[in-house]
């Protein structure tokens, strides 16, 4: 039985930035186990965008998994399917190759968040298996644990490229100072009431010796 | 971004480039002739299945259309 993964993302940028920021998702920072990328399918067909990525990752397997593995070096492919009258950006990525010793099949439908208007909600699920026998439930549970981890490193790496892409526009930054400088003034205030009650205590201890 | 062929970067990174501004500017727009970046993707394509080839990878599983189709693997029903 493979295991099955879900999660849901939002991504604070609009389905128009999100859908340009995934063709350039690569490089970044989380990225360095993605070696190459390049395009393989590309079509359009009644009206929809339909391509195909050859990715190519070092994926280290850990020490048991070496009977099963000989190369650090995994092939990917990675469907999608844009549909820009709706919205809608769908993956489809799988691994080739060591299909029996782990499948790793993930689909990711990107399309604009009902509950946040100008954001973009990315809906993920995956799928992992294993057909070695007496080994299966454990690679899938490994693999499972894997996937859940790297899933923040995934959103944390396309958001870097999204912010950089499209940088927050100055306004937002602004208001974001005020806010520092707001609590910071307010912090200020605090730790000087503190530091003036500090102070007063001995005084008023001296001026009232007979309470404790 | 690397290309499997180190020969095919120069290729990939011109039509890469082609194909983000058809990308944002056209086909975000509505406008969904591809014809503007087929030059630079056919030169590129040529280069890539060339590696491809040489370094024993199926061209046909890499193709293989399994997104919309029966194929696709399926959310297993909600446990209640």
């Amino acid at each position: 039985m493979p295991r099955y993964f879900e999660a849901t993302t939002v991504f604070n940028f609009t389905w128009d930035q999100v859908a340009r920021g995934f063709w350039q998702k690569y490089p970044n920072p989380n990225s360095k186990h993605v070696l190459t990328e390049d395009t393989v399918i590309r079509e359009v067909r009644s009206g929809k965008l339909f391509s195909k990525r050859l990715i190519r990752k070092t994926n280290p397997s850990p020490k048991w998994a070496e009977r099963f593995v000989t190369t650090k070096n995994v092939n990917i492919v990675e469907e999608s399917i844009v549909d820009p009258i709706n919205k809608t950006l769908v993956t489809y990525t799988r691994n080739l190759g060591y299909l029996k010793v782990m499948s790793v099949t993930e689909k990711v439908i990107y399309k604009e968040s009902d509950e946040h208007p100008g954001k973009t909600v990315a809906i993920r699920s995956a799928w992992i298996d294993s057909q070695i026998k007496g080994f299966g439930r454990a690679i899938c549970a490994f693999g499972y644990e894997r996937f859940k981890k790297n899933c923040n490193k995934m959103v944390g790496g396309f958001n870097y490229v999204l912010a950089n892409m499209f940088p927050p526009h100055t306004i937002t930054s602004t208001a974001h100072n005020v806010v520092t400088t707001k609590s910071k003034l307010k912090d200020a205030a605090k730790s000087a009431s503190e530091l003036a009650k500090a102070r007063a205590a001995p005084i008023y201890a001296s001026l009232h010796p007979n309470q404790s | 971004m690397n290309s499997i062929g180190d020969a095919c970067k120069p290729l990939k990174d011109e039509y890469d480039a082609c194909f983000n501004t058809w990308f944002s500017e056209q086909f975000l727009k509505g406008r969904t002739n591809d014809s503007m970046c087929e030059p630079l993707f056919r030169v590129y394509q040529d280069c890539v299945k060339k590696v491809m080839k040489e370094q024993n990878i199926e061209i046909q599983e890499v193709e293989k259309d399994l997104l919309g189709t029966n194929s696709e693997r399926k959310v297993p029903p909600k446990k209640s």
